[in-house]
């Protein structure tokens, strides 16, 4: 049964881990719906989260081929039940609209700020699931849409042992 | 601890030095220069073999590496001598072999502008190297290539590529060396979980029919020996994948077969009759399995592999060993009974009698006057008593060689298994020469796939070697023919093949050679040719339209194998 995962990847700072860690997924012709890449709360060690949709087994055996890149130092996988995840959109309309009161409620019932305004244009910032960002989007599709941009997934994990932890075990078991 | 200032390039082949490298296989290029500059002071040292086309080099490095202990290495250029190393780099990917490629490079200020033979390497070889990784400055040089050569053979071994640009190589740099020997995000020793160990003793001693499968694991492992003890000791028939063929000798009493698509019908048939099915370094390949849904569901299944993704990957494992096989098969016969299983035993007989008969008559009525791959086979495995090192291309030559070759000796048979790549013997065998030089080393290939490579002919005639050359001429791309008349209605599209004379051109390369079309030459023939001085080349004409059997076909059960 296909499932949303969200698989967190531990790697070294090497040039073209992205890459390395893409293709085993097109390989399995896996198509990845988001993706993100930062440095993790370890210097040095980098976080990519990745968000796609399949099947456990095959969610699984990713994760096992991931793990044998050798600059990879652990991938996790989890259910949306396991973590806690957000996103953020940016909205870009005409400054115009203010003065026409509907969208400073749109902004205050959505729970969104503005970034900026502009004489010309404003950006609007929403941080949550992908419904309520896009939620957002709907409500102010009327007011025309500037331009658009959603971030991938970041998520951190309800249960799980710090990565220092697993560190100091990789460390010592080597 | 040795510091001076060398150039990258002579920081290179010092580093080589110092992993005890004495053979590269190779090919020069304008972006490699400054390295085969730096060779050249190290003649005396390092034997540089020149090939006549990088995928010569690559397989040669993996026939070199599968006979011996030692991880091949290859040199060179970047752009078209690069890409030319990629089937040698998927298929030693695929087949566990240790390599290092070392590539020149553009300097590091044309990366990506499309430069004269720039090619991204590093980007193309990403999904078919173990690691790989570009250096750009000098001073990499040292530790990189101590990573390289320490990720290639650990664990489960497989090939490195390092690029290396040609300013890096020409930059002048501090040599100082130190062995890797541990890498923070690379586990390539896995711990031993004695648990697990102890549930697969359990299940072993309970089990009325159990059943070994072991793949080239055991050898890469150095396991011979603990095989030997525990197979001994509890009286478990063993079968063999392809790439395990002499891990276990051929004609010990427990040994009862080659698995797979053209394996014996015993151990195929076996597999969904036993109890308990006990897989050691090997992967279920589908060659090997046939359809999964209907393979082995009645046993209980342990799987021994080093490579933690292999378990649970084809078939569920109900106890999974995440191990070396060496450690892993010390620890276990020292936990089961010694036993014996005369009855089960005698089942693995009866039914390879079955096969044996069936394939007599078969052979009998088809057109008995012609020679048959099978007989030059077993006749060379009598003479030479399965000690040969037997290298093989990619086709039915390369089934019955398997088949009918007795392989009593360890990383005897060398053979493309995963990537099945046709061209892959002439070039393997010359490399395994070198890894075993004290050995006879007898390529067997087929009229095709010698064409694929046949410049390599080049290769034996400047570095002088001995090496045996069988082709088994049977005028088609044999092993499609077969699938062609099973499978499409004989409709024989594209397989017929016209080749010129294989004798006149060895001998064109100063190889000795000689044609025989009758079975009444052949023993005189095969000797001859062992018995020659150097490299030898023999063509032996054998049935145009023979056929590989038994056979599980593509889709069906290991239980459907077929004899006929
Ligand atoms: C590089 C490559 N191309 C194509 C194939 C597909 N293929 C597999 S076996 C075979 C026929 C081999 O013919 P030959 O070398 O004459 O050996 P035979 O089967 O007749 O013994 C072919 C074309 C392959 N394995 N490798």
């Amino acid at each position: 049964m296909e499932k949303i995962y969200t698989v967190s990847v531990f790697t070294e700072n090497s040039i073209g881990m992205l890459n390395r860690i893409t293709i085993i997924f097109t390989r399995r012709h896996l198509n990845i719906d988001s993706i993100t890449a930062s440095e993790s709360e370890v210097k040095d060690v980098f976080r990519y989260t990745i968000v796609l949709r399949t099947s456990k087994e095959q969610v699984d055996k990713v994760i096992g081929q991931i793990e044998k890149l050798v600059d990879v130092l652990k991938a996790f996988v989890h259910e949306e039940s396991e973590i806690v995840h957000q996103e953020i959109a940016l909205y870009k309309i005409k400054t115009d609209n203010l003065t026409n009161g509907s969208v400073e409620k749109v902004i205050r019932e959505n729970y969104a700020r503005i970034l900026t305004v502009d004489p010309m244009f404003m950006v609007i910032e929403k941080t949550g699931h992908v419904e309520e960002t896009q939620l957002l989007f709907e409500k102010l599709k009327p007011f025309g849409i500037l331009e658009f941009a959603r971030s991938g997934r970041v998520a951190v994990t309800k249960p799980m042992k710090e990565l220092s932890t697993y560190l100091k075990e990789i460390e010592k078991s080597n | 601890m040795t510091e001076l200032k060398i150039t990258g390039a002579q920081a290179l082949i010092k580093s080589l030095v110092e992993e005890n490298v004495n053979t590269i296989f190779g090919y020069p290029g304008g972006a490699i220069m400054p390295i085969y500059d730096a060779l050249y002071d190290y003649t005396d040292s390092i034997n540089h073999v020149l090939v006549r086309h990088e995928q010569g080099a690559i397989h040669a490095a993996q026939g070199y590496a599968r006979v011996s202990d030692k991880t091949g290495v290859v040199f060179a250029t970047s752009g078209p001598g690069a890409t030319n190393l990629i089937t040698g780099l998927a298929d030693a990917l695929i087949d566990s072999t240790p390599l290092v490629c070392i590539t020149g490079q553009v300097a590091s200020h044309l990366l990506g502008t499309d430069a004269f033979q720039e090619t991204d390497i590093i980007g193309i070889s990403a999904p078919i190297t173990k690691w790989n990784y570009q250096i750009t400055k000098a001073h990499e040089i040292p530790s990189v290539i101590a990573k390289a050569f320490f990720i290639a053979s650990s664990g489960r071994p497989g090939p490195v590529l390092i690029d290396i640009t040609k300013d890096a190589q020409f930059e002048s740099m501090q040599f100082y060396y130190e062995k890797c020997t541990k890498i923070r995000s690379y586990y390539p020793n896995p711990e031993l979980n004695k648990d697990s160990v102890e549930e697969a003793a359990k299940l072993i001693n309970q089990a009325k029919k159990p059943f070994l499968l072991i793949g080239q694991g055991i050898m890469l492992s150095n396991a011979e020996n603990e095989l030997k003890e525990f197979v001994e000791k509890s009286g478990i028939p063993v079968a063999s994948t392809l790439l395990g063929l002499g891990a276990f000798p051929n004609n010990h009493p427990l040994y009862v077969g080659y698995l797979g698509m053209h394996g014996d019908y015993a151990p195929n048939i076996k597999t969904n009759e036993c109890d308990v099915l006990i897989a050691i370094g090997m992967r279920f390949d589908d060659r090997v399995t046939g359809d999964v849904s209907r393979y082995a569901k009645q046993a209980k299944v342990i799987h021994i592999e080093i490579d933690a993704s292999e378990l649970h990957k084809i078939i569920k494992a109900d106890v999974p060993i995440h191990a070396d096989a060496k450690e892993a098969l010390k620890l276990l016969t020292a936990s089961i009974n010694k036993n014996q299983h005369d009855l089960w035993l005698e089942e693995f007989k009866s039914a390879k009698k079955t096969e044996v008969d069936t394939l007599k008559q078969s052979a009998e009525i088809l057109h008995s006057e012609e020679l048959k791959m099978n007989e030059v086979i077993e006749l060379l495995s009598e003479i030479t008593h399965g000690e040969a090192i037997v290298v093989t291309d990619v086709g039915q030559h390369q089934m019955m060689a398997a088949r009918y070759y007795q392989f009593n000796k360890s990383k005897s048979n060398i053979t493309s298994g995963g990537l099945g790549t046709m061209g892959f013997a002439l070039p393997a065998a010359i490399g395994a020469k070198f890894g075993a030089p004290k050995n006879t080393v007898i390529a067997i290939i087929g009229d095709g796939g010698f064409q694929m490579t046949v410049q390599e002919l080049g290769t034996i005639l400047q570095s002088k070697i001995d090496v045996k050359i069988v082709i088994l001429n049977n005028r088609f791309l044999g092993m499609v023919r077969q699938w062609q008349q099973l499978f499409f209605e004989k409709r024989y599209s594209f397989t017929e093949m016209i080749s010129p004379d294989f004798v006149a051109l060895a001998k064109a390369y100063s190889i000795e050679a000689a044609k025989i079309e009758n079975r009444a030459n052949l023993k005189d023939a095969l000797l001859k040719m062992l018995n020659y001085e150097g490299s030898y080349l023999l063509e032996v004409m054998v049935a145009k339209e023979e056929n590989v059997f038994p056979m599980v076909p593509t889709g069906a059960s290991v239980s459907e194998i077929r004899l006929k």
